[in-house]
């Protein structure tokens, strides 16, 4: 069993009478990459303001590296680097110099701390700017450097919270792409709260889909898919034109696909249809579309991703 | 080797002294050095170093002091001037008698503009609130609050930091001031103070950093409370006018009240003086007029009413700087107090907030 860098156990925060984050329990393993997915306000700064001990936990526990955060706050952030949302930086003071305040408040020694915000400066792309004021940044600049602020005191696990709002789709790609490489270069252990989908498929391992402080599943993206669509797991979408050959009408094609066995949902439209099932049908459909005399334009079987798996659970969310 | 070293007794003799010396002198002081760099209060205190100085040059470098510190400094050296220049040698020569003339520098002036101490109980406390009021509001509207607090430095530090910056700024400010007043008097005048005039004005001193540290953790705690560094420092000046206008409006109101008539029993006009002088001491203004008109006025014998009996027998002479400091001692403890009170407060709120990366 690989060793645990985060683990949360029935972790439960309550503002008053609404419940942010309910009897959560997950746990990240080293050197993983995990994507906390979810809406806004879906409890996910919250826990992690916990697992930081920045905010009271009501109940339940976390562990990060083995240290319970609760009691011994400052033991986890010497080992947690934490990018908050929409990083802040002190701007009257140059980049290096908010870095080497950082690291002044890590204990790093002032030499090594110079040399270490040189190499991290580096590794994000900001040496140019190293000398500029934090004022003049653009978003993206600060966000790597919110990212170099991260790795300066060399952390165990990373956590983002939402790291690429407002970047530009260029600038999220060579951003996502560092946390990767460093992930995979020092084995570190990154949590990545977003609700941006395409990244969180691209980045990470493993995710958590996140809704009103509860975790309605976890695990890697293509399993989730099973986990989610183990009902009707299998969508058809195709058009057909009349032909002179036609013998029903668009409406009894409906019909009669619907009976077909192993199909769930039918939805036709102008001619496009939409089929949810529980195998494969487009074999059984479309010859059954050429016996009524159909002309078959298009059948195409449906992938799952995470946009589907993501909206599935809001639709979820909102029968219940 | 043994058998070389039994061979020649000079080797022995080196071998001897060299070990002791080897060992002795360097080794057990290296071993502490280590020691302590590894020891848990060097980590803790080094981050918190780092930000006291942080804070030091933050408030250094900025307008906001630079022009606070321009205007208390020339409104003090007006003063001194438009003291020295025709005054002075008057005031002098008046209090040929008085030994403490080298005070009134701090407190006389020709009344065209208020002497030292009003500039400084009147501007002290503007100085104090301009330098809190947007200590921790500000970080938190940056978004630095959360990123500082992500590292491994104990929330308290942050406070404390703030504070003590704000502190060693205000002696830095006072103690400058004290010595040009202190300075430029001596050259005017050209006597010395004596060691106990030079020492009051140092208590003085002391006792006025005390003052506006109050302030300054007044505001601190309004800057925890309120988001808006403008509510903040509002909040702060409305409770420095409160304090200074309405409360002794309120004050008079109530004394009016009980006012005895001219027959009143004594037990009335005693009790009726003790209430005008209680229902002001929870004033930090009023604590500290008292503390400096006893500290600079040596002739000072009593800050609450005195019955007959008390006086009978005194001589009408200056009290030494103990008496006059064990004077002041319950409004120094009262400053003290409220300046603790304040920064009790403020660890109750700040300590279990929830720190959010922007509001």
């Amino acid at each position: 069993m690989a060793e645990k860098s985060i683990e949360i156990i029935g972790l439960t925060k309550k503002y008053g009478e609404y419940v942010a984050v309910d009897n959560l329990t997950l746990s990240v393993e080293k050197g993983e990459i995990f994507g906390l997915l979810g809406p806004n306000g879906a409890g996910k700064s919250t826990t992690i303001l916990m697992l930081l001990g920045l905010t009271e936990i009501d109940s339940g526990s976390v562990k990060v590296c083995g240290i319970d955060s609760s009691k011994y706050p400052l033991e986890v952030k010497r080992k947690v680097g934490y990018l908050p949302e929409d990083v802040g930086f002190y701007t009257d003071y140059t980049g290096l110099q908010n870095l080497m305040y950082v690291a002044r408040l890590n204990n790093i020694p002032i030499e090594e701390a110079q040399k270490t915000a040189l190499e991290t400066l580096d590794e994000v792309g900001l040496t140019e700017a190293k000398d500029k004021k934090v004022a003049s940044y653009s978003r993206g600049m600060r966000q790597r450097l919110g990212l170099a602020d991260v790795l300066i005191k060399k952390p165990k696990v990373i956590i983002l919270d939402e790291p690429t709002l407002g970047l530009d789709p260029e600038g999220v790609k060579k951003f996502l792409q560092l946390i990767v490489d460093l992930s995979r270069k020092k084995g570190i252990t990154v949590l990545f709260s977003s609700h941006h989908l395409h990244q969180v498929q691209q980045l990470c391992d493993r995710v958590g889909i996140f809704v009103k402080g509860k975790l309605l599943a976890e695990g890697k993206i293509s399993s989730l898919a099973e986990q989610l669509f183990s009902k009707n797991a299998h969508t058809l979408e195709g058009s057909v034109a009349e032909t002179e050959k036609t013998s029903l009408s668009m409406k009894e094609l409906a019909q009669k696909m619907e009976e077909m066995e192993g199909v769930a949902q039918v939805q036709m439209h102008d001619g496009r249809f939409v089929i949810t099932s529980k195998k494969d049908m487009s074999v059984p459909v479309s010859r059954l579309v050429v016996n009524s005399g159909y002309g078959l334009h298009s059948l195409s079987k449906k992938e799952y991703g995470l946009d589907d798996i993501y909206h599935q659970y809001f639709q979820e969310e909102k029968q219940i | 080797m043994k058998s070389t070293l039994l061979k020649s007794g000079i080797d022995r003799l080196n071998t001897i002294i060299k070990i002791p010396s080897f060992n002795f002198p360097t080794n057990p002081f290296r071993f502490l050095r280590k020691e302590t760099a590894e020891n848990d209060r060097s980590l803790v205190l080094s981050p918190f170093k780092a930000m006291v100085q942080k804070e030091i040059t933050d408030h250094i470098t900025n307008w906001r002091f630079i022009i606070l510190f321009a205007i208390i400094t020339l409104a003090c050296l007006g003063t001194l001037f438009s003291t020295l220049s025709d005054g002075m040698k008057v005031l002098v020569n008046n209090n040929s008698e008085n030994n403490f003339f080298f005070l009134n520098l701090f407190t006389k002036s020709d009344g065209t503009l208020p002497p030292y101490f009003v500039f400084v109980g009147f501007l002290g406390p503007l100085f104090g609130i301009s330098l809190g009021f947007d200590a921790i509001s500000s970080e938190q509207n940056r978004g630095t609050l959360s990123r500082i607090l992500a590292q491994p430095v104990p929330r308290d530090s942050i406070l404390n930091a703030k504070f003590l910056a704000g502190i060693i700024v205000i002696s830095l400010m006072f103690f400058t001031l004290s010595f040009l007043v202190m300075g430029s008097g001596l050259i005017a005048i050209g006597i010395p103070p004596t060691a106990e005039e030079f020492m009051r004005i140092i208590v003085y001193t002391i006792l006025s950093i005390v003052y506006v540290s109050f302030w300054l953790n007044l505001s601190i705690l309004f800057s925890v409370r309120f988001r808006q560094p403008a509510t903040s420092a509002l909040s702060g000046i409305a409770v420095w006018l409160f304090f200074t206008i309405f409360y002794p409006m309120i004050a008079n109101l109530i004394i009016k009240g009980y006012e005895p008539s001219q027959y009143a029993s004594p037990k009335a006009i005693y009790f009726y003086q003790k209430l005008k002088f209680y229902l002001v001491q929870i004033m930090p203004n009023e604590l500290f007029d008292e503390i400096t008109s006893a500290i600079l006025v040596p002739s000072v014998r009593s800050l609450g009413p005195l019955t007959m009996e008390q006086m009978q027998g005194a001589i009408p002479s200056s009290l030494p700087l103990g008496q006059s400091i064990l004077l002041v001692w319950p409004q120094f403890t009262g400053l003290i107090a409220l300046t603790l009170l304040c920064f009790l407060l403020s660890y109750i709120l700040f300590m279990k907030r929830e720190i959010r990366s922007r509001g």
